[in-house]
């Protein structure tokens, strides 16, 4: 858009935290002392209205560890491309310094330490101190907040709780419409109940009942804001059927339906939006794709992929908003509006320092309360980690490298398979493992820790047809997410290679031989999209294998080897 | 939340999981291919010329269920007495047979366009050639991906 | 397997020379004649090969099905309204039967 004047070249984020940069040796205390609430909050209000936006919660009520990765490989027009910046790469393109708070909020490296200087982060009760503060500064009706979805799954009281936890959290946050992708997991029964008593919009122009084609869902809502009407399409995860157990949303179609975004968007600007935002699932890459080729979407709030993005990112001139995960940051975009046109924006990706902002006194009795039946199992020490457990990663993650090493041991098997989720959070070295860690990594309702048979041939099958779910050079023809994690067995993978090419040099690691075609060997795996998978739940596994390890400490994981990045 | 789980390690396979690749992994037999449709083709229009154009063949990108694969085929036609669009046929080159669909259309229908679905067994193409009044061809092709999935965020 | 359900969406009214949206759906499996039972024998093909709607008579729109095509099958299509008047549409079986649904347009 020629018109469109950014209020601020620099980023309020990348200006105000460039001050508590350089504090790593100066230790924890120091770094609170420089990081306030207020500095966090500091954005001067610009424009017609404000836009909050939270994403990607994962049902985690108290803050949390969360370390970005260290991989994130982009392939053919998104390679290098945010967010397919890690470290040193992204700190030079986002002016980030090292050892700084922001550094330790949106990069890997030097995690340990910078996770001692700056402590936890997000946390549902420090996320409302920002909100409310935020709508008093700015007058409640001059502010929407939206979230994202992959909000009511990740924790042992959500899965409790069959999300009751976090719908509660949400009402109490003043959430006015959201989307969804792990929400459907409880299945669409329990997704209606919820959705029909909520007071906020569920908004999904992309799911249909499967005989007529009839919408289950609002596809948007307008709000107004300021004077600005505000139109808000819901675009849930266009891939939930494939991903995730289809058997539970049986009567439900996805897809992505770019003509009918299209469509919401031209009957929403007859209507008379002023602005027009896609709340999506699609996960970054294909938001990009998207905002290329439907036309008059002005911001795109994006999610799934759980990219952290300091500055907004503009394709034309729709906007693309990437807010992180696990209640780490706070999206906040003041939108300035004129001739019922966006003509100016200031945008903040605000890190959410749990030791800088002080906890909301509701929201901290709210989380008490969900907690506390389940507090016994919470707290529950299982083990321990002389070593950092994380799970973010292209390839591998300690935290799964845990999980497979249960199953090879638990269940008798030579190769072990865990999904390439990206939402459990982080351990840093010393840290007790309680059953409430292991569940934010664990906690779904398709637990089941199968065991079977497969050849050689059909692993390697497994890996090429989800490394293309991954590497796919069109967007479109991704599915998000992360490689399956391997245990017992070592690859080499080149990602610039189309399907069935990519992976080579399959190898057991135990005998250092090469995986025989033909062989069938014993394989554990758990999250299968199947019904009627047997096997204990995943939490067991891993909490049994604590009991005999008690110790964990995880070597550098170099099993798989990766070219053509 | 007990721990009482014991490790039964000798737990049957559990059916599901199998299934879980079974799709993706069935041995190539008797399937269709890009030969198989082209004569099917042949068969209908012999060695007339075929444009690309005028079609819009709208398929998923990836089945989200291979056995459920919404097809929408639309062709761009005035659909009046003197000009309208008489046949569209659909085939698909990875199933064990190639034909899908074939439609005959008439001026009345106003718009030459109508969606069913279908099966498709692996990752193929679906091809579909559109015969006008005037007895012009044209035809389009859109490759669908069947996968077993694979989830992250 | 039970008897065949057509069900159909025709809007009720139109105005002349709308350009109106049928959608139609039967309940039938659709056996493919590819899939093999317990014992490994080949379950004969039983599917519904042909659709065809017609309007106060006259055909409009035909679709031959073949083993391709889903379980409950689903066809839609359009129609530009010009008189008021009787749809009817029919499904053939393998099996000979032919299955039959109407419905009726006003034209305002």
């Amino acid at each position: 858009m020629i018109d469109r004047r950014q209020f601020l070249q620099a980023t309020a984020a990348a200006s105000l935290l460039v001050g508590a940069a350089g504090l790593g040796p100066l230790g924890r205390v120091a770094a609170q002392q420089r990081l306030t609430q207020a500095d966090l909050l500091r954005f001067g209000a610009a424009g017609t209205f404000t836009l909050l936006y939270m994403t990607d919660l994962h049902a985690q009520l108290p803050p949390l560890y969360f370390r970005e990765p260290s991989i994130n490989l982009g392939v053919g027009e998104a390679r290098g491309r945010p967010p397919h910046l890690t470290d040193e790469a992204f700190r030079t393109r986002f002016k980030v310094a090292a050892g700084s708070a922001d550094a330790y909020a949106l990069t890997s490296d030097d995690f340990i330490a910078l996770a001692k200087s700056y402590g936890r982060m997000g946390g549902v009760d420090r996320l409302a101190t920002l909100i409310k503060a935020i709508r008093a500064e700015r007058g409640a009706d001059k502010v929407l907040l939206l979230d994202g979805g992959d909000t009511w799954q990740g924790s042992w009281t959500s899965l409790k709780t069959n999300a009751q936890d976090m719908v509660d959290v949400q009402a109490a946050l003043g959430v006015e419409a959201m989307t969804g992708h792990w929400e459907f997991t409880y299945g669409a029964d329990r997704v209606k109940e919820i959705v029909d008593k909520a007071p906020f919009a569920f908004l999904a122009q992309n799911v249909r009942e499967n005989e007529f084609g009839d919408a289950v869902f609002e596809p948007r809502k307008t709000f107004e804001k300021g004077g600005a009407k505000i139109a808000v399409i819901g675009q849930a995860f266009p891939r939930t059927p494939i991903s995730n157990p289809a058997w539970m949303i049986p009567k439900w179609e996805f897809g992505l339906r770019e003509d009918d975004v299209q469509k919401q968007v031209d009957e929403a600007r007859a209507e008379g939006a002023d602005v027009v935002v896609l709340l999506s699932h699609n996960g970054y890459d294909v938001d990009y794709k998207m905002a290329g080729r439907v036309k008059g979407l002005d911001v795109i709030l994006a999610a799934h992929t759980h990219d952290a993005i300091p500055e907004a990112q503009q394709v034309g001139s729709t906007l693309i908003i990437a807010a992180g995960s696990h209640g780490k940051f706070l999206a906040r975009l003041d939108l300035d509006v004129k001739d019922k046109k966006v003509s100016g924006y200031r945008f903040r990706l605000i890190p959410v320092f749990s030791d800088a902002i002080a906890p909301d006194a509701e929201m901290a009795a709210l989380v008490g309360k969900i907690r506390a039946p389940f507090e016994k199992d919470l707290a529950r020490e299982l083990g321990r980690t002389e070593t950092l457990l994380y799970r973010r990663g292209n390839f591998n993650g300690t935290f799964d490298d845990l999980i497979c090493q249960a199953m090879l041991k638990q269940r008798d098997a030579e190769i072990s398979l865990s999904p390439g989720f990206r939402w459990g959070g982080t351990l840093t070295p010393g840290d007790a493992i309680t059953f409430d860690a292991l569940a934010n990594a664990t906690a779904m309702t398709y637990p089941a820790c199968y065991r079977m048979e497969m050849t050689g041939a059909q692993m390697k099958a497994v890996l090429e047809d989800v490394a293309d779910n991954i590497f796919h050079p069109d967007p479109y023809f991704q599915g998000g997410g992360d490689m399956v994690r391997v245990g017992g067995v070592g690859y080499s993978i080149d990602v610039s290679k189309p399907v069935n090419q990519r992976i080579s040099g399959l190898t057991e690691l135990k005998t250092g031989k090469p995986l025989d075609a033909d062989r069938k060997y014993v394989v554990a795996g758990w999250a299968s999209v199947n019904k009627g998978t047997e096997g204990p739940p995943i939490w067991d596994v891993v909490e049994k294998h604590l009991a005999d390890v008690k110790t964990v400490r995880l070597e550098p994981n170099t099993s798989v080897k990766v070219t053509g990045a | 939340m007990s721990s009482t789980f014991t490790p039964s390690r000798r737990t049957v396979l559990s059916a599901g999981a199998i299934a879980a690749f079974a799709a993706a992994l069935a041995p190539r037999l008797a399937f269709a291919d890009e030969k198989m449709v082209a004569d099917e083709i042949k068969k209908l229009y012999g060695d007339k010329k075929i444009d690309a154009g005028k079609i819009k063949l709208d398929v998923p990108q990836i089945a989200e269920n291979g056995l459920v694969v919404p097809i929408t085929v639309d062709v761009e036609s005035p659909m009046t007495d003197a000009d309208f669009v008489k046949a569209v046929h659909v085939f698909a080159d990875g199933n064990p047979q190639p034909g899908v669909v074939s439609y005959t259309f008439t001026p009345d229908c106003g718009k030459a366009s109508a969606s069913t679905r279908m099966r498709l067994a692996q990752t193929q193409n679906v091809v579909c050639i559109a015969e006008m009044s005037n007895g012009a061809l044209y035809t389009a092709k859109a490759e669908v991906k069947v996968t077993i999935g694979g989830c992250g965020g | 397997m039970a008897n065949p359900t057509p069900r159909v969406r025709v809007p009720a009214q139109a105005k002349k020379g709308e350009i109106i949206e049928i959608k139609t759906l039967i309940s039938h499996e659709m056996e493919s004649g590819q899939r093999k039972d317990s014992a490994g024998k080949t379950i004969p093909r039983q599917i519904i090969n042909a659709f065809t709607a017609a309007f106060n008579g006259k055909q409009v729109f035909a679709a031959t099905w073949h083993s391709a095509i889903s379980a409950n099958p689903y066809q839609s299509f359009f129609f530009k309204a010009q008189d008021s008047g009787e749809f009817k549409f029919a499904w053939k079986d393998d099996n000979g039967s032919e299955y039959t649904s109407t419905s009726k347009l006003t034209v305002a």
